[in-house]
């Protein structure tokens, strides 16, 4: 007699893992991180693999901890993309133990603490990069020039022997090297009353937002409309932070344009695209209803523009994102959809 | 003219595995030695056998009769000798057992004489018609197996449409498929009869895209028809009556409501060809076709089955099992159920056998967490928040669960078979939902010994106070007129203290405001007490 076994139904299931969903965001961050690369030299490529290393030795040993199956885990991806997420987010050449401290916080504290992959109520990623930005405000906004403006280009060799030892090849200096991101210089330009013409006149600043930057920018663009038709995420979030974010800079740019960034400078400057299509879009502590990701995004867009105008940090998705996680349980209990058959239909 | 469809939201695109049944046209299933036939092949109550071990009986006589109005009687699909009548396994998730009447056959396959009725079905009462669908025992053969003469019975409902359901959304089955393509005139007679007896204004006759031979049959066979054969694009899950409804005419079924509220009955096309033979040829219910398909069995094929065959018969007819089979699942892939064996019966409402290996299935992985990506939320056809169910169904949140419409679930599947994590989504709503009926039976329960409980305590009161009145007579016969009426008094007294203590006891009251009391009070309390507990012990004494 053969053993018959007697699951319930559906005794089909489809293609989709976490691990593939979390492979295609990967993917998808591959061509904004290469022109990153490329015009940031070395130390973009560093941060990413000395986070990666942390964040899955972080992550094994909190499982371990935690008594959970580790190889189950460990290589589901989640862990890599929040290590990826957060490397891109710091400057391109850090010193190794702002990279480590970042993501081991991040793995530990936002995400194993709550309770792993799918119980954490903030944007890991999110989480590691503000605590570094309040604890290292020095080191976090030491921001290399693109290689196309910078006086000279470091080598890979170069690169990690500053990024191990803070030691520069002879006769270069750190200032040399790094120089304030558009969004940085605009804010502190504007605080000096300059003109927004004569401020963008500088060479950091590119067609669209900062030199180098928009073309990062198109490259992570390219990818999030990829994972939009490949439906790991939905256009709500990304639609509605840019589309926030464009309205309101456009609001106060045609009120004063002298004063205020263009919409474009917005969208192509800073973490926006990055934020929209990457990190707003986190399912597990972003909203999940269709409408509520609509309000999700819109607030991450709102905030942005308010942090970045008034506030007290040149960019600000980081915390428009977490700040928006907290509303995320209340925006979706409001915005549930209307089931079948339950009246205001036909 | 081309009918302007409508869309459901959701719905997925599995794997179809249909054409592996369809190679070759419908044969008839071998003659069992042995025929089970349960008197529960359908939704409502059981039927009621009218025969007894030993009988003889012919192909076609009725061994059961419906025992309620939502029910069916089921007949002998073959003829020969009642052998039990007993529990015997029945196509069940549970595995359960129920009782089943056993016919061994002699071989001879006899028929009951039997015919159409003298007058033809325009002419008839109208529920004399739906009344022969009864008792032919027809029911829905879609896979629900609801009675069919209640749908053909609106009410007083006007009914506009009647849709013929040929979707089959699910993968692997083709029973449907197959009988559109080959017997597609029976069908036609049987919505002709359909649609009499709800005197619907219109009919529609719906086939998915993915069986373009069953729409040209179907289209060939309408040539003369008033009936509208509509190709609707391939969507799981198209088939379930309310989704079909909404693609076909844009109108949603309430949540609680029925398709014929708003004017619409749905039947399947097997069910129509079972009403044609029960109204055009006077044969009741007694077989149906069956896809027996999977790569567990050699050569899959649809056969023609008396109901009532084992399982194991339709599977050697086709080869015989593969070892290495996985499950045996009744229905389809998305909402059937897997079997615990193969001695199992079929019934009115099996469409398909599916002989299922582990590359037919997905094998069990590892459960991740949730991750509310939304996927699920994305695919319901029904707009539920999956993922919020999932929480609330493993909390044992279940209020929050129904709030979030739990019950409106149709248990499709498509949530669990696109959710990441590989989390059995279906399983968690079926868990809450048997765990919320059960609660509601125990609250049913508790009401009915509650109000027992009040009764005998209203009666056990009267009587003492009846006892204490007689005793208040008798006393006051052989005492002074005076002590008679403070004994009276007292008796009243006693009476009344019976009533507070028994309703106290009933209600379970417990004393309030009894904190911060003044020694005064408490003292008044303490005499209270030590008063009541003399009259308690007099009250034993005498």
């Amino acid at each position: 007699m053969i053993k018959l076994n007697t699951p319930s139904s559906p005794h089909f299931h489809g293609p989709s893992t976490v691990t593939t969903v979390m492979l295609k965001v990967m993917l998808a961050l591959l061509p904004g991180i290469l022109i990153y690369a490329w015009m940031f030299g070395w130390g973009v490529i560093i941060n990413i693999v000395l986070a990666s290393i942390t964040a899955l030795a972080t992550e094994a040993l909190m499982l371990r901890m935690r008594q959970r199956p580790v190889m189950m885990y460990l290589f589901d991806g989640s862990a890599l993309v929040t290590a990826m997420l957060l490397a891109l987010a710091l400057p391109p050449l850090a010193p190794w133990w702002l990279v480590v401290i970042g993501s081991a916080f991040a793995i530990i504290f936002a995400k194993h603490l709550y309770g792993g992959l799918g119980f954490n109520p903030f944007n890991p990623a999110m989480v590691g990069y503000v605590m570094l930005l309040i604890s290292f405000p020095r080191e976090m906004t030491s921001w290399l020039a693109p290689l196309s403006l910078g006086e000279q280009n470091l080598s890979l060799g170069q690169s990690l022997s500053f990024v191990f030892s803070g030691s520069l090849p002879a006769g270069l200096s750190l200032d040399a090297l790094t120089m304030a991101t558009p969004l940085d210089s605009l804010k502190t330009e504007l605080g000096l009353n300059k003109a927004m013409q004569e401020i963008t006149a500088s060479p950091i600043f590119g067609m669209l937002g900062g030199t180098g930057w928009e073309w990062i920018n198109i490259a992570f663009l390219a990818g999030g409309l990829w994972l939009i038709h490949k439906k790991i995420i939905s256009w709500h979030v990304p639609i509605a932070m840019l589309g926030s974010l464009a309205l309101i800079s456009f609001l106060f740019f045609i009120i004063k344009p002298g004063a205020y960034a263009s919409p474009l400078f917005h969208l192509f400057s800073g973490g926006a695209i990055l934020g929209a299509f990457f990190i707003a879009t986190d399912p597990v502590s972003g909203a999940t209803t269709p409408k509520g990701r609509l309000y999700f995004g819109a607030g991450v867009g709102v905030l942005t523009y308010i942090i970045r105008s008034w506030g007290g940090y040149p960019d600000a998705v980081a915390f428009s994102v977490l700040l928006m996680n907290m509303a995320a349980p209340t925006i979706d209990y409001y915005t549930r959809p209307r089931v079948f058959g339950h009246g205001g239909g036909n | 003219m081309i009918r302007q469809l409508f869309r459901f939201k959701g719905g997925i695109h599995p794997p179809q595995h249909k054409d592996r049944s369809t190679r070759s046209p419908i044969q008839a299933a071998w003659l069992p030695k042995q025929l089970i036939l349960p008197l529960h092949q359908h939704i409502g109550e059981s039927g009621e056998p009218i025969v007894a071990v030993g009988d003889h009986v012919l192909k076609g006589q009725k061994i059961a009769r419906a025992s309620g109005y939502v029910s069916a009687s089921v007949h002998a699909s073959s003829s020969g000798t009642i052998t039990a009548i007993e529990e015997l396994p029945i196509p069940h998730p549970s595995g359960l057992s129920a009782s089943c009447i056993v016919i061994d056959t002699d071989g001879e396959d006899r028929w009951i004489e039997h015919g159409p009725e003298d007058i033809p079905y325009t002419e008839m009462d109208v529920s004399h018609l739906r009344n022969l669908i009864r008792t032919s025992g027809i029911v829905g053969l879609g896979g629900a197996g609801f009675p069919s003469s209640i749908k053909l019975n609106p009410a007083g409902s006007k009914i506009d449409t009647l849709i013929l359901n040929g979707v089959e959304c699910e993968p692997y089955i083709t029973c449907d498929d197959m009988l559109m393509r080959e017997r597609p005139e029976n069908i036609i007679a049987g919505a002709k009869i359909m649609r009499h007896a709800l005197n619907a204004r219109q009919c529609l006759i719906a086939i998915e895209d993915n069986k373009p031979e069953a729409y040209t049959a179907m289209i060939e066979a309408c040539k003369d028809e008033d009936i509208e054969v509509v190709q609707v694009p391939t969507l799981y899950p198209q088939g379930s009556e309310k989704q079909l409804i909404k693609v076909l005419t844009g109108k949603e079924c309430p949540s609680n409501g029925l398709p014929f509220q708003i004017g619409i009955v749905v039947h399947n096309v097997g069910t129509a060809a079972a009403v044609h033979n029960a109204i055009n040829l006077g044969e009741p219910l007694i077989s149906r076709i069956v896809t027996v398909t999977g790569d567990g069995v050699a050569e899959p094929c649809n056969l023609e089955v008396l109901l009532g065959t084992p399982m194991q018969a339709l599977l050697d007819q086709c080869g015989g099992l593969n070892s290495d089979v996985d499950r045996i699942i009744m229905g389809g892939p998305m909402m059937g159920f897997a079997m615990h064996s193969t001695e199992i019966p079929v019934i009115k409402t099996t469409n398909c056998i599916l002989a299922a290996t582990e590359s037919n299935v997905t094998a069990p992985s590892d459960v991740m967490p949730c991750i509310r990506c939304g996927a699920c939320a994305d695919v319901c056809p029904v707009d539920l928040l999956p993922q919020q169910l999932q929480w609330y169904a493993r909390s044992k949140e279940f209020e929050r669960a129904q709030e979030h419409n739990l019950f409106d679930c149709i248990e499709c599947g498509c949530c669990a078979y696109v959710c990441p994590s590989n989390i059995p989504l279906v399983h968690y709503y079926r868990y809450a939902k048997t765990e919320i009926w059960a609660q509601e039976r125990e609250k049913e329960k508790a009401d009915i010994a509650r109000q027992r409980h009040e009764f005998r305590q209203s009666r056990i009161e009267r009587e003492k106070a009846e006892k204490a009145a007689r005793l208040a007579k008798k006393k006051a016969a052989v005492k002074k007129p005076a002590d008679g009426e403070k004994d009276d008094k007292q008796a009243a007294i006693q009476a009344a203290l019976d009533r507070a203590k028994a309703k106290k006891e009933a209600q379970g009251v417990e004393p309030k405001n009894i904190e911060n009391m003044t020694p005064a009070q408490q003292k008044q309390i303490d005499d209270a007490n030590a008063r009541r507990q003399q009259t308690d012990t007099s009250e034993q004494e005498s």
